[in-house]
C-alpha cells in the first residue's frame, strides 16, 4: 500500500471515476428492472384555467394502461417544500403550463407517446399573469390578476414571502439620503436559466404490499441531490411513516440546484404509477419535457437607491428585490432569503433597507439553481456599484476600497467579521493577475477607432456557506461512518455526489484524518435505508458542514481503535517527544499501515459486534441569528472573491464575447485543487451563459425554445480561458478549515461581464441575459426592441415540422 | 423519443438505379433519407409524418468529388467532412469549405451530405449561400432521366424546391472559374460553435483596373424564406469603385431585398442591420 | 423488423429491430450497452457519440440500418483488453488524472471525441481541441480540466506509440 502522505490539499483521482471514464457508471436510465414499465405525464396545454373534461381516444386499448389521477392518492395531493400549495396533480385547476394533470404507465416505452396525445383535455381557460408587474397588480388589489391565493400561506395575493433586513431606524435612513451627496438610483433585471444537466430528471420507483394488499412501503431510485427531501414528499402523498419511504441516489449526471426540489414531484409521480400498476414504473424525461417542465433559476427585478457622500462613501441604501416564484411556492422563500442578504454585497453600510418579495406567475415553479438568489441580487449590486463610481467620479476600483467590509466590520444584518477578511488585497491581486489597469488604458486608447470595441470590468462579491441562520441547527445534521467486513472504513451520508466531488473530498477528510490511503475510503451510495439524514447537498454546505461531521466522526473512529492499533506495539512507532510524532505525520507518513488499521476495525468488531462512528451538527456556540428580525450572524463563514472579465464587442454583429477570465477567491482551505478549479471554471463558464446566451424565451408561460438547438449554452468554442487563483483562511467551521466554493462561482462572471461591456461600448447594459439583439437595439438608440421582438411562435429552422 | 420506430418503415434498395425505380413506381410514398441529420431530429420530436423513408445513403453513386479542369462535381451524398478534406474543395471553392467547417459541429459534418442540406431548403441553411456565390448547377435525376438548372432556380418557396417527387439530387457542380477573386463569407449565429445561423454572407468578387469591381455575388442565407442571392445589392455595386456612396447604395439595395423576420432566434431588425453590416464588411476589403 | 449484423467493439453482432431504430437504442437496449447516453435527443450535445467505421457520429441520429455492415466503438470498447484485465485507454487515463470527468455523463461522448480528433491530429493545437470537442456539451467543468486531458492524452499517445 502506498504511504498515504498529506491527503488534504493534494488532487487524488475522483473516487467514482473509474465508472464515469470507462462508461459503467450506472445513470437511472441505465437500470432496468424485471417487469418494469415506464410512465409518462399529461400535461397542462394552457396557463391557467380550471379543467373542464378528460376524454379518452377510443383509438387506445386504455386497458392496457395504468392510468393515475389527482383522485388515486393515498395521501395529500401536495408536493411540501415549505407550504402545501402545489399539488402533485392537478385536480380542477392548472396554473402553469405543462403542469401534471394524468399519469399513465404501460410496459412499452414506445407506447407512452400516442397514449399522451390521445387524452383530450378540455378547460375553461383564464387569463394568466407571467410578469412581476402584472403579479404585482393583483397583489395591489387588481382581483382579476389574482392567481396565487394566499390563505394560510404567504404575505398578500401573489406574494410567496417578503423580508425586511434593516440596518439603522427608519429615520435615520431618510436622513442619509437627505444629507447625501449624490442619490443614484436604477433598476436591474435577471431572466430565467436552465440548470442544463446533461442527464434529464428521471426515476425508477417500486411500491410493496403486505399480503393482504395493504400498501407497506415505497422504494424510489434516481437521479437527485437530496435523498431525505424526498422521503417527506413521499410520507405525505403516501402517508406513510418516513422508514416505509426509502430513496436512493442513483449516479447522476449533473445537478445544479436543478434536482434539489424537483425530484419530489418526479419520485411522487413514479412511485404513484408503480402503485397504480404493481409493477416498478421508470419515470425519465426527454430534453423538450424537462426544458418544458422542470424548475429554473427566479428571473428577478432588483430597484436600487442609493445615497453617497462626495468622497463617495455609501451612506444609506434602499434596495427593493422582486423575484419571480412561478406558480407555486416551492423554495422560493429560501431563494428570496438568501437573495436579500446577499443584496447589500462585501461592502460596509451605515444604513440599509432590504425589501424582498416573491411573486407568483402562471409559469412552471421556479427552484434551485446554484446560487440560490445571491447571482440575481449581486449582479444588480455590483453593476450599480458601478454607476455610482460614474456618477461620483471615482473609478470602479476606488468606489470599492472606500467601501469595502474589513475584518471586525459589521455586515448589514449585524455580523461581526471576527474571521479575517481582505477584501483590498483580493481587489489589489485580482487587479494585477488580469493586468487590469494596463488593458483599461489601453482598450481606452483603441476603442474610439476598432470595430471590435475591447472592454474589462470586475466584481466583488461574497457567498454565505451553509443553510442561513439557524437553518443548519434545525437539519441537525447526522454522519456515520461504519466498517466492511474486511476492515475498511465506509461513509454513510446522504450528501450526494453529482459532480462536484463529495465522493472524493469527504474520502480526503476521512482518510487523512483515520491517518490511512485515499483509496482505503468507501463511501456508501445514498440509500435512506443505509445512511443517515446529512442534510441536502445544497447551500455549498458539503464541504464545510459535512465535511467538519466526517472529520469528527473521523475522529471518534480512530479513538476506538486506537487500543487495537496500539496492541500491535512492536509494529508501530515510538516517538520521544510530541514534536517529532507531529514532524513524522507532517511528512505523511502513518502509524500504521492500512492493513494493520483494517485488522484493527476487524478485531474491533469482533469484540463489539459492530463499529460505527457518528457525529452530529452541533451549532457553534457564537452563532446567532434572528429569524424575525432578520438580524445577527446569516451564515457561519463566507467565501469572498474578485472577479475580473474581459470581453469584445463587435460592432458589426453586436456579440459580446468573453476573452479572458480570472477568477479569485478566498475559499478557506483548498480540499482537492482539481477538483475545485473544475468548480470554479464551470460556475464560471454558467455564469458567462447566465450573462450573454442562455435565454428562456416564453409565450403564453411556456418555454417554446424547449431544444438544446435553441436554448443556448457555451460550448468549447465559446468560452474563454479561465484562470483560476485561491486563497486561504482556514475557518474553523469546515473541515480542514474548508468553506463552500460550490456557488460562489456563480455570483462574479455576469455583473464583471457586463461592466465591462460598459468600459468597451459606453453603454450601460441592466438586464441580462444580453443578447446580440439587445445591444444592437441600444447601440442604434432605438427605444424599443431587442430580444422582446423575437417571434416564439415562429421557428423555421428548427421546429421539425411534417412535410409541406 | 416521441415516437415508434416500429411504425416506420426504411427500406435501402442497393443502387441508385434501384432507388429511382422505388421513387419512380409512386411519387411521394418513400421519403429520400440521406445522413438523417434533419429526419431523425423529427423522428426523436415525433414530427416525421413520413411513415415510408427510401435510405441513400450508402450509394456510393452519390458519394464523389470529381475534378476536370473546368468544374469540380460534388455527389449529393458527399458529406461534410469529404467537402473539408477534399483539396479542390478546398483550393478553389473556399466559401463552400468554410461553410462546411461551421454546419453543426464535426459529428454532423461526418453525416450530414451537401445534398441533404440543399433539398431540406432551410433558409438558414449553411452550404447554399455559398453554392448561389459561386453559380452552382444541379443536376437532379430520376428514373425519367437527368436535367440540369442553375441553383438559382431550385428554391422555389419556404421549403418548396424544383425537385420532383420521383427525383434525387444528384449532383452539385461548380465552374473552377474564380482564382483571383476575393472571398468572403462571415456566419452569425447563436454561438460560435454548433449554432443555426441568424444572418449570413457569402460574397465573391473580382476587382479590376482602378478597384472597379467587374464581377460580384452575394449569396445570403436567412434574410427570406429561401435562400437568396441578392441581386440588388451586387447591381449596386457592379462597375463601381468601393466608395461611402457605394456602400450606401448597396446597404439600401440589400435592406430593399431582404425580408427578414421575427422568430425564436431572432429579430428581424437585428438581421437586416447585421447583413447590412457584413456587406459593407464585405465590400471594404475590395477597396483598392 | 430487418436482421443485420454490425460489428460492435469488435465483436459481429446479429441485429433485430426496426430499421428506423435509432442506433443509440439498439446499442442501449438490444445490446446492453448503456455508457452510450441520451442528453438531448437531436444531436446536439454530443452525449450519445460512437466512431462509426472511425468517424465520430451522433448516434441518435442514426437508423440502425443505415448502420448495418458497420464497425462502431462505444465507449465499452475504448479500454484494452491486456493481459490482466482491463487497460485504461491513455484517453481514459488522463480524463481520471486531469479531472475531465465531474458528473460523467457527458464524458464517454467526450472520450470518443477526443479520441477521433486524435486520430486526426496527434498533436492537436488548441484551436482543434476546441473545434474537434464543440460538438460535446459539458454543463459541469467549463472545458479547461477536459483541454488539459487531451493535451496531455496527446504527449502520452506520441511517448507511448499508441494510436486509436
Amino acid at each position: 500500500m502506498p504511504e498515504p502522505g498529506p491527503i488534504i490539499g493534494t488532487s487524488p483521482i475522483r473516487k467514482e471515476g473509474l465508472g464515469k471514464v470507462t462508461g459503467r457508471a450506472q445513470y437511472v436510465d441505465d437500470i432496468v428492472l424485471p417487469g418494469m414499465w415506464h410512465g409518462a405525464t399529461v400535461r397542462s396545454t394552457i396557463a391557467r384555467g380550471r379543467i373542464v373534461s378528460i376524454k379518452f381516444d377510443p383509438a387506445i386499448d386504455w386497458s392496457e394502461f395504468a392510468i393515475v389521477a389527482a383522485a388515486d392518492i393515498p395521501g395529500e395531493n401536495t408536493i411540501i417544500h415549505l407550504t402545501k400549495d402545489h399539488p402533485c396533480l392537478a385536480a380542477e385547476f392548472v396554473n402553469h403550463p405543462a403542469e401534471p394533470i394524468l399519469l399513465l404507465a404501460h410496459p412499452h416505452k414506445a407506447a407512452l407517446h400516442a397514449a399522451v396525445d390521445s387524452v383530450h383535455i378540455a378547460y375553461e381557460k383564464l387569463p394568466g399573469v407571467f410578469t412581476i408587474e402584472d403579479s404585482e397588480a393583483g397583489a395591489a388589489g387588481d382581483a382579476a390578476k389574482v392567481i396565487w391565493d394566499h390563505h394560510g400561506h404567504g404575505a398578500a395575493p401573489n406574494t410567496f414571502k417578503t423580508f425586511l433586513m434593516q440596518k439603522g431606524a427608519p429615520d435615520e435612513l431618510e436622513a442619509a439620503f437627505a444629507a447625501a451627496d449624490f442619490i443614484v438610483e436604477e433598476e436591474y433585471r435577471t431572466g430565467a436559466q436552465e440548470q442544463l444537466y446533461i442527464e434529464n430528471n428521471g426515476v425508477i420507483a417500486e411500491v410493496f404490499r403486505a399480503p393482504d394488499g395493504t400498501l407497506e412501503s415505497v422504494t424510489v431510485s434516481g437521479s437527485m441531490q437530496c435523498p431525505y427531501y424526498l422521503v417527506h414528499a413521499l410520507e405525505l402523498v403516501f402517508n406513510l411513516p418516513a422508514d416505509k419511504c426509502r430513496v436512493i441516489q442513483t449516479e447522476t449526471g449533473g445537478a445544479f440546484g436543478g434536482k434539489e426540489d424537483f425530484p419530489s414531484v418526479i419520485g411522487s409521480h413514479a412511485a404513484l404509477l408503480a402503485m397504480k400498476c404493481g409493477h416498478p414504473v421508470k419515470l425519465c424525461y426527454d430534453r423538450a419535457e424537462d426544458l418544458i417542465a422542470t424548475t429554473k433559476r427566479h428571473p428577478s427585478r432588483t430597484r436600487h437607491r442609493t445615497a453617497i457622500s462626495r468622497d463617495g462613501k455609501l451612506l444609506a441604501g434602499e434596495i427593493e428585490i422582486a423575484i419571480d416564484g412561478g406558480a407555486y411556492a416551492t423554495l422560493s422563500p429560501v431563494v428570496l432569503s438568501r437573495s436579500t442578504i446577499h443584496a447589500p454585497g462585501p461592502y460596509h453600510w451605515p444604513h440599509i433597507r432590504v425589501h424582498g418579495k416573491a411573486m407568483a406567475s402562471n409559469v412552471a415553479p421556479h427552484g434551485a439553481f446554484r446560487g440560490f438568489g445571491a447571482p440575481q441580487s449581486l449582479f444588480a449590486l455590483e453593476r450599480h456599484m458601478d454607476k455610482i463610481a460614474k456618477v461620483v467620479g471615482l473609478t470602479p476600483e476606488e468606489l470599492r476600497r472606500r467601501n469595502f467590509l474589513a475584518t471586525g466590520g459589521t455586515t448589514a444584518t449585524g455580523q461581526h467579521l471576527s474571521d479575517p477578511v481582505d477584501m483590498q488585497h483580493l481587489l489589489t491581486r485580482a487587479l494585477a493577475e488580469s493586468d487590469y489597469h494596463a488593458k483599461r488604458a489601453e482598450f481606452d486608447r483603441t476603442n474610439p477607432s476598432a470595430t471590435v470595441k475591447r472592454g474589462i470590468g470586475f466584481a466583488a462579491f461574497m457567498h454565505g456557506s451553509g443553510f442561513t441562520g439557524s437553518g443548519e441547527r434545525r437539519l441537525n445534521s447526522e454522519v456515520k461512518i461504519d466498517v466492511t467486513e474486511e476492515g475498511r472504513p465506509r461513509i454513510l451520508v446522504s450528501s450526494t455526489e453529482f459532480g462536484q466531488g463529495t465522493n472524493t473530498i469527504l474520502s480526503q477528510v476521512c482518510a487523512q484524518t483515520l491517518r490511512i490511503p485515499y483509496e482505503e475510503v468507501l463511501v456508501a451510495q445514498p440509500d435512506t435505508s443505509v445512511v443517515p439524514n446529512s442534510g441536502p447537498t445544497v447551500a455549498s454546505r458539503t464541504a464545510m458542514i459535512v465535511g467538519k461531521l466526517v472529520q469528527r466522526a473521523s475522529e471518534s473512529m480512530l479513538a476506538r481503535l486506537l487500543p487495537y492499533l496500539s496492541s500491535r506495539g512492536d509494529t508501530l512507532l515510538a516517538f520521544a517527544t510530541a514534536a517529532e510524532e507531529s514532524a513524522h505525520f507532517a511528512r505523511g507518513k502513518p502509524h500504521y499501515t492500512a492493513e494493520q488499521f483494517r485488522a484493527a476495525a476487524r478485531a474491533c468488531v469482533r469484540e463489539h459486534g459492530a463499529l460505527v462512528a457518528q457525529a452530529r451538527y452541533e451549532a457553534p456556540h457564537n452563532i446567532f441569528w434572528d429569524d424575525d428580525q432578520y438580524k445577527g450572524d446569516a451564515y457561519p463563514a463566507y467565501a469572498w472573491a474578485v472577479y475580473v472579465a474581459e470581453v469584445t464587442v463587435d460592432t458589426l454583429t453586436y456579440m459580446a464575447e468573453v476573452k479572458q477570465f480570472h477568477a479569485l477567491q478566498e475559499v478557506g482551505k483548498v480540499l482537492h485543487p482539481v477538483l475545485a478549479m473544475g468548480q470554479i471554471e464551470g460556475g464560471v463558464a454558467q455564469g458567462i451563459g447566465y450573462a450573454l446566451y442562455e435565454k428562456c424565451v416564453y409565450q403564453d408561460g411556456l418555454m417554446r425554445n424547449s431544444q438544446m438547438t435553441n436554448y443556448i449554452m457555451p460550448t468549447s468554442a465559446d468560452l474563454p480561458p479561465i484562470h483560476v487563483y485561491f486563497e486561504e483562511t482556514p475557518s474553523i467551521h469546515g473541515a480542514f478549515g474548508a468553506k463552500g466554493i460550490g456557488e460562489l462561482p456563480m455570483d462574479g462572471p455576469a455583473p464583471a461581464i457586463l461592466n465591462a461591456i460598459e468600459h468597451a461600448t459606453g453603454i450601460a447594459f441592466n438586464e441580462i441575459p444580453l443578447l446580440p439583439e439587445d445591444v444592437f437595439e441600444r447601440m442604434a438608440r432605438m427605444p424599443e426592441g431587442g430580444t422582446e421582438s423575437m417571434n416564439p411562435a415562429v421557428d423555421r429552422d428548427t421546429q421539425v415540422e411534417a412535410a409541406v | 423519443m416521441r415516437a415508434d420506430a416500429a411504425d416506420y418503415e426504411l427500406i435501402a434498395p442497393p443502387t441508385l438505379a434501384a432507388v429511382l425505380d422505388v421513387l419512380a413506381h409512386d411519387p411521394g410514398w418513400y421519403t429520400p433519407i440521406a445522413g438523417g441529420t434533419e429526419l431523425m431530429v423529427a423522428l426523436g420530436a415525433g414530427r416525421l409524418a413520413q411513415r415510408h423513408l427510401v435510405s441513400i445513403n450508402h450509394l456510393k453513386e452519390l458519394r464523389f468529388i470529381d475534378v476536370t479542369a473546368q468544374a469540380v462535381t460534388i455527389g449529393s451524398g458527399a458529406t461534410f467532412t469529404d467537402l473539408r478534406r477534399h483539396p479542390a474543395v478546398c483550393s478553389d471553392f473556399p466559401l463552400l469549405m468554410k461553410a462546411a467547417s461551421w454546419t453543426g459541429a464535426i459529428a454532423n459534418q461526418n453525416r450530414g451530405t451537401l445534398g441533404g442540406n440543399i433539398v431540406n431548403a432551410s433558409p438558414a441553411a449553411d452550404s447554399p449561400p455559398p453554392l448561389l456565390a459561386y453559380d452552382a448547377t444541379l443536376t437532379l435525376i430520376s428514373a425519367r432521366g437527368t436535367r440540369t438548372l442553375p441553383y438559382r432556380d431550385f428554391h422555389l418557396g419556404y421549403k418548396r424546391t424544383a425537385l420532383a417527387p420521383d427525383e434525387l439530387l444528384y449532383s452539385i457542380q461548380i465552374q473552377r472559374n474564380f482564382a483571383g477573386y476575393i472571398s468572403y463569407l462571415r456566419k452569425v449565429g447563436t454561438r460560435n460553435a454548433q449554432a443555426i445561423s441568424k444572418v449570413a454572407l457569402a460574397g465573391l468578387a473580382l476587382v479590376g483596373e482602378g478597384g472597379k469591381i467587374t464581377d460580384i455575388r452575394i449569396g445570403a442565407a436567412s434574410l427570406r424564406d429561401t435562400p437568396i442571392r441578392c441581386t440588388a445589392a451586387e447591381q449596386a455595386a457592379l462597375h463601381r469603385t468601393v466608395t461611402p456612396e457605394t456602400v450606401a447604395a448597396a446597404r439600401a439595395a440589400l435592406a430593399g431585398e431582404a425580408r427578414p423576420i421575427d422568430d425564436i432566434r431572432s429579430t428581424a431588425r437585428y438581421r437586416a442591420a447585421v447583413a447590412g453590416n457584413l456587406l459593407q464588411e464585405f465590400l471594404r476589403s475590395l477597396m483598392r | 423488423m430487418s436482421e443485420m449484423r454490425l460489428t460492435v467493439n469488435g465483436e459481429g453482432r446479429g441485429i433485430s429491430a426496426p430499421p428506423m431504430k435509432r442506433l443509440l437504442d439498439v446499442l442501449r437496449e438490444d445490446l446492453g450497452l448503456t455508457g452510450t447516453k441520451e442528453g438531448c435527443g437531436e444531436g446536439e450535445c454530443g452525449s450519445c457519440s460512437v466512431l462509426m467505421n472511425g468517424e465520430l457520429v451522433s448516434s441518435c441520429l442514426v437508423p440502425v440500418l443505415q448502420a448495418a455492415g458497420s464497425a462502431i466503438t462505444t465507449i465499452e470498447g475504448v479500454a484494452q483488453l491486456a493481459g490482466e484485465g482491463e487497460q485504461l485507454h491513455p484517453i481514459q487515463q488522463c480524463f481520471l488524472d486531469k479531472g475531465g470527468a465531474q458528473c460523467g455523463i457527458c464524458t464517454p461522448g467526450m472520450i470518443l471525441a477526443t479520441r477521433h480528433l486524435l486520430d486526426k491530429y496527434p498533436q492537436p493545437t488548441l484551436l482543434q481541441v476546441q473545434e474537434g470537442l464543440a460538438g460535446n456539451l459539458c454543463r459541469c467543468t467549463g472545458y479547461m480540466r477536459i483541454f488539459d486531458a487531451v493535451e496531455q492524452a496527446a504527449k502520452l499517445t506520441v511517448t507511448d506509440g499508441v494510436t486509436g
